[in-house]
């Protein structure tokens, strides 16, 4: 009556532990001795590192900790150097960006200078940490799929903080660093553009970002449920399909008429993975360049309906007699 | 017919719920089923009161067309059909729409000896559509606070009822919810990529193995999850989505009236400051 419903791992098989693939052109080494932790294999694998670091990783790991303590210490400038109200204002503070009148010099340090320093420097540690994720990849004989779908992300990232500032002729226009202020910079933005719930790759990216949640519902659920015949050895099922496939096609067929294989279930999921901040990316960069109040360009193409005119026509006083011209 | 090659021996009979071989057949790919007839006529009853309730309203402008609950005058009350009553029925439709189909697709999960999790995500999803239209509601007093079915309609429903929190983003399950969104699209991305990398390596390549997949995320992030366990982290952070976003609405209102900025004043006054 009661079945394992393949939750958790009830008992932990322990082997060896492996230290990683051989390399390709190994430039280092990996870091660290692997060990077993239990909680972990509960859930998944037991087994944390060894790592891999490198040259690029290094670097990416410098330049990111640089912006993060730039931001940090900025925000600790903020509150006169005082430890605790550093920690009971935190979600308050924020690094922000030089104020829209300067355009696109370099600003005084205490005036945006910092925050272009923390965002450059924290732009340089997310490309060279995107070159590790491709050179990884490569120097495992792997495709580059995740390094491609973390672009997608970068371009988001890049149209927020650069392109779009930059179109815009000021850095003022960009997001600040901080945990409440850039949900203020979100929901100013939404409110100075007229709204971005009508802006249409945001209606897009949002089903996408639903679509992906979706989506691994579906997928994680479909996998466990025919964990029993070994549904999650995904490689395996790909180049010889077994009974774990056949079950899961099957389910989704006589549910809804329709069913991927198990290859293409995974390009589906990063497709729209990839397609949310892609196309978020484009609203963004759309927004105040080319449309400057999305409910009014949602009238204009007939997508939302106009103000209902509930005070009556106004006569315009130049037409009335009397008015000088 | 419409069967897969290998999709004869499965066609069994039973693993019904209800009705025993009542209904237990296919038509084209789709199995039918007690709650297969059930899903179809909900579904059916409340499409066709929405595309009534549209031929009443002023447009059949797609993106224009609005069925919207009772005016908050009506509280728990039935409204007439076309000052709210059909939203009611609709609601009632899609509720049981939604159960029907979630049962199907249990009787279909025990045909095929597989587990329940899909259901039981779909659940998930129901209980929040449900939290929106039925439990905040009522905890309200009023069927007019459910928001209303067509397309730019409802996002005009989020947004103002965003608005009458003052600003939603300080809602700290809505927070959360929305970090477990990004997580999930993440994971995603990244379960995928790996995925479609092992099987589609570069010209000249063998396709590669778990070993491989687990090499990469632990050269990368010092950890991999593995092959099972990315499905079952994948499940969890997309269920956690769901029931924080449920979260993060049911309070607005029942358990907290003013603007969520105010919220976080707790902390801000704790007495450890002094």
């Amino acid at each position: 009556m009661a079945d394992y419903q393949n939750l958790f791992t009830a008992v932990q098989v322990t082997g060896p532990l492996h230290h990683g693939i051989e390399q390709k052109n190994a430039l280092s080494p990996r870091t660290g001795e692997p060990w077993l932790w239990h909680l972990a294999g509960r859930l998944g694998n037991a087994q944390i590192g060894p790592f891999y670091l490198g040259g690029l990783g290094i670097m990416s790991v410098m330049f990111g900790t640089f912006a993060f303590v730039t931001i940090g210490f900025n925000m600790l400038a903020s509150v006169q150097w005082d430890p605790v109200q550093f920690v009971r204002q935190l979600l308050w503070l924020s690094l922000d960006p030089p104020a829209p009148g300067n355009g696109l010099g370099l600003a005084p340090l205490n005036q945006g200078g910092w925050w272009q320093i923390a965002g450059t420097s924290l732009t340089i540690s997310i490309l060279l940490w995107w070159a590790n994720v491709y050179r990884r990849a490569r120097a495992l004989g792997l495709g580059t799929h995740v390094a491609w779908a973390f672009a997608a992300a970068i371009w988001l990232f890049l149209v927020l903080g650069l392109f779009r500032p930059v179109l815009m002729g000021t850095w003022g226009e960009s997001v600040p660093f901080g945990i409440f202020s850039h949900l203020d910079w979100t929901a100013a933005f939404s409110l100075r553009y007229g709204n971005l719930f009508y802006n249409p790759f945001h209606a897009l990216s949002i089903a996408f970002l639903y679509g992906s949640v979706l989506l691994f519902a579906m997928h994680g659920g479909t996998i466990l449920a025919v964990g029993r015949y070994g549904g999650e050895r995904e490689i395996e099922q790909i180049i010889d399909r077994g009974t774990a496939t056949e079950r899961a096609a099957l389910f989704w067929r006589w549910t809804m008429g329709f069913n991927a294989t198990m290859e293409s279930i995974h390009r589906w999921a990063w497709w729209f993975a990839v397609l949310c901040p892609l196309t978020g990316g484009i609203g963004i960069l759309l927004t105040g360049t080319v449309v400057d109040n999305w409910y009014l360009w949602a009238v204009k193409h007939g997508v939302a309906p106009p103000y209902p005119q509930v005070w009556g026509p106004i006569v315009d006083p130049a037409t009335l007699q009397g008015a000088k011209p | 017919m419409g069967m897969l090659t290998f999709e004869k021996k499965y066609r069994v009979r039973g693993g019904t719920l209800v009705g025993g071989d009542l209904f237990d057949f296919w038509i084209g790919p789709f199995y039918v089923g007690f709650f297969g007839v059930t899903t179809v006529f909900f579904a059916f009853l409340g499409t066709a009161l929405i595309l009534w309730g549209a031929s009443q309203g002023p447009t059949w402008n797609v993106w224009q067309i609005n069925i919207a609950p009772p005016d908050l005058s009506y509280g728990l009350r039935m409204a007439p059909l076309l000052q709210g009553g059909l939203w009611q029925l609709i609601t009632v439709c899609a509720i049981g729409a939604f159960a029907s189909w979630a049962l199907r697709e249990v009787e279909i999960c025990r045909k095929l000896g597989m587990g329940y999790h899909v259901p039981f995500a779909f659940s998930i999803a129901i209980f929040a559509y449900v939290t929106l239209n039925v439990i905040r509601p009522v905890l309200m007093g009023a069927w007019g606070h459910g928001f209303p079915y067509g397309i730019f309609a409802h996002l005009d429903w989020v947004s103002n009822v965003g608005y009458q929190y003052l600003h939603f983003h300080y809602n700290p399950a809505h927070m959360l919810a929305i970090t477990f969104f990004f997580t999930t699209t993440l994971a995603l991305s990244m379960h995928g990529g790996l995925v479609l990398s092992a099987t589609n390596p570069p010209k000249g390549e063998v396709v590669k193995t778990p070993d491989h997949e687990d090499t990469y995320f632990r050269d990368l992030i010092g950890y991999s999850v593995g092959t099972l366990g990315i499905h079952r982290l994948g499940l969890f952070l997309a269920l956690a989505a769901v029931l924080f976003s449920a979260l993060c609405i049911v309070i607005s209102g029942p358990f907290w009236s003013r603007g969520w900025p105010e919220w976080w004043s707790w902390w801000l006054n704790m007495p450890i400051w002094h």
